[in-house]
């Protein structure tokens, strides 16, 4: 079977000044595959899907997302940024505006939709990370685990073809991870393509098709969740997996 | 256990206030004790001069025979002081816009009525364009000429226009100084620091004594525009940086969150980044404006004869020489108002605004 790609990065170089946070990344993406990226801090892991909706700019190599290249075009960001959604590590929700206000907001400004059925949508879609009872509060009064997971149907109410995960999990506290991984394995159940950068081992164990290991800038280590965790090759990979788990 | 034990009497009401604030320690008594003085010393004279004593009622200086404030003074000159030179028979246009201006902010400030947004689109757009029409004539209306505007109508006519146009600009000198485009930010830094650098007086000056040498014979601008102008961009430059402090404060999060949105800058600077940052900084903005306010006043030194002129012009009339205090007390009682007027604003939009971050 051969599925369609997604996301093909080919020899992409990121310099952040004289330091290489990005050297030669190759990957080549699939609809509906979910991948899971993991290795020590610094390694370029979040530059890596930061650079995926341009955030951050490649400075060589190319990346194509869905047949559009990014490059300096505004448009082509723009058009890629309509089909990439992505959460953040510290949720990012627009505190001025009511979690629906947060959801309906894009829909309106960028997809155009009307108002009325942008709300609908965002109700929908708050109703799957069941916080459709919390829709008319601000963030600052929503637990932390429910703001990400507003966050998460922010994101989903674009109607998204990729989501990228930037470290979704790290500023929770610990009882409010599962709640948020469990939205993201409902998810990824549903055949959208994910990109997670995580440390939940659990997580990748129980959804990824594929873990990828970084370290300092270059993909050590890229294999299914089976092989990665019981025969990985590379020394780093090992020392890594032997802090963590 | 006694659950219901009242906490000591010292702690709460009247006496417990006094104790805590006013008397806690010995010199905390003694500076309340001289404070006290001081206010014996200065309030109850003034009072007694303001009110106790004054004459309210008559006609000419002959009537105020008491040893208090001659009120007459103001009375008598009253229209002079609201209205400045600006011909009599003209007189009902500048009170209709006097009369929409006050009935759409009153209309502003009561809480929870349909249409807030009309009348505010109102206020800020259309009436201005009313008033150009009103004050100056056209469209059938006999022409005054703004030499003859003065008096409390023309400092509301100059701290409005700098008021409503001096934020948008701002706002747009703030933006640009902060622009990924080099050629953007560094004229909008130059603009900024060349009015900020500058006194206002001397942006006065040069307004109505510098700016008609440069330009070409026979082009005139009215004096009046030139101020107004100067006023405008001297408060602007000091509103850009007011902005750009409150931009400064955004987390970088936020415009990452708008970006991946796919929100273009325009939307994102007016959607999410303004409105918080903006926000953040109204008790500045509204300081800025309350100095506007009274920096309007020094348009006396170009000619124009604003509140606080004509109170002194009509003190310099031989039939009310010797009466400038109750003329000076009362152009600072009407400036406490407008003042602390849009301080309470300003402390209502705070809270009003307010969502917990």
């Amino acid at each position: 079977m051969t599925s369609e790609t997604m996301i093909e990065m080919s020899s992409v170089h990121k310099w952040f000044g004289e330091l290489h946070v990005l050297n030669d990344i190759n990957l080549k993406v699939t609809k509906g595959e979910k991948i899971v990226i993991c290795g020590p801090s610094g390694s370029g892991k979040s530059t890596l899907i930061r650079c995926i909706n341009r955030l951050e700019e490649h400075q060589r190599g190319e990346i194509v997302v869905e047949g559009t290249e990014l490059t300096n075009d505004n448009r082509s960001v723009e058009k890629i940024r309509g089909e990439v959604g992505m959460v953040f590590q510290q949720f990012n929700l627009f505190p001025h505006l009511s979690i629906l206000d947060n959801c309906s907001l894009a829909p309106i400004w960028v997809r155009k939709l009307p108002k009325v059925e942008a709300r609908e949508k965002a109700m929908e879609y708050l109703k799957r990370v069941q916080i459709d009872d919390q829709a008319h509060k601000y963030p600052a009064q929503l637990s932390g685990g429910q703001q990400q997971r507003a966050a998460i149907a922010r994101a989903l109410c674009m109607e998204p073809r990729i989501m990228l995960f930037d470290e979704p999990t790290s500023a929770l506290d610990p009882e409010m991870i599962k709640e948020v991984l469990d939205v993201m394995v409902g998810l990824a159940e549903g055949g959208m393509t994910m990109l997670v950068v995580t440390h939940e081992m659990g997580f990748a164990k129980e959804v990824a098709d594929k873990i990828i290991f970084m370290d300092e800038g270059q993909i050590v280590e890229s294999k299914n969740p089976t092989d990665f965790f019981a025969n990985p090759e590379s020394e780093r990979t090992k020392t890594f997996l032997s802090q963590i788990l | 256990m006694n659950k219901n034990i009242m906490p000591p009497v010292i702690e709460i009401g009247l006496l417990g206030w006094l104790r805590k604030n006013l008397f806690s320690t010995w010199y905390n008594t003694i500076l309340t004790l001289i404070g006290l003085y001081f206010i014996y010393l200065i309030i109850p004279p003034f009072l007694t001069w303001a009110f106790f004593d004054a004459t309210f009622s008559g006609t000419t200086r002959e009537d105020c025979t008491s040893s208090g404030a001659c009120w007459v003074f103001i009375k008598q000159n009253m229209k002079l002081i609201i209205y400045g030179l600006y011909p009599s028979d003209e007189l009902w246009r500048i009170n209709i816009a006097y009369f929409l201006l006050t009935v759409s902010i009153f209309y502003l400030l009561i809480p929870n009525l349909k249409y807030k947004g009309s009348v505010g689109i109102f206020l800020l757009f259309i009436f201005p364009v009313i008033c150009v029409f009103l004050f100056s004539g056209g469209l059938g209306l006999e022409n005054v000429e703004t030499r003859l505007w003065g008096g409390l109508f023309l400092t509301l006519v100059i701290a409005g226009v700098g008021i409503v146009l001096s934020l948008p600009i701002g706002i747009m000198l703030a933006l640009g100084r902060r622009s990924k485009l080099p050629i953007v930010s560094l004229l909008s830094t130059i603009f900024i620091e060349i009015w900020r650098g500058v006194p206002l007086i001397t942006v006065l000056f040069m307004a109505s004594n510098m700016f008609p040498l440069f330009m070409p014979e026979g082009v005139n601008f009215d004096k009046l525009i030139r101020a107004l102008i100067g006023v405008m961009f001297f408060s602007a430059a000091y509103l850009a940086e007011v902005v750009r402090g409150g931009l400064q404060a955004m987390p970088k999060g936020q415009y990452e969150a708008s970006q991946a949105a796919g929100l273009t800058y325009w939307k994102m600077m007016a959607l999410i980044i303004l409105p918080q940052s903006l926000k953040i900084v109204i008790p500045a903005i509204i300081g800025s404006f309350i100095a506007l306010f009274k920096d309007t006043t020094l348009v006396l030194i170009i000619g124009l004869f604003d509140f606080l002129g004509i109170i002194q012009f009509v003190g310099t009339n031989p039939d009310w020489l010797g009466f400038s205090h109750e003329g000076y007390v009362f152009a600072a009682a009407i400036f406490w108002v407008f003042c602390f007027g849009m301080s309470r604003y300003s402390q209502r939009l705070e809270k009003k605004l307010d969502t917990g971050h």
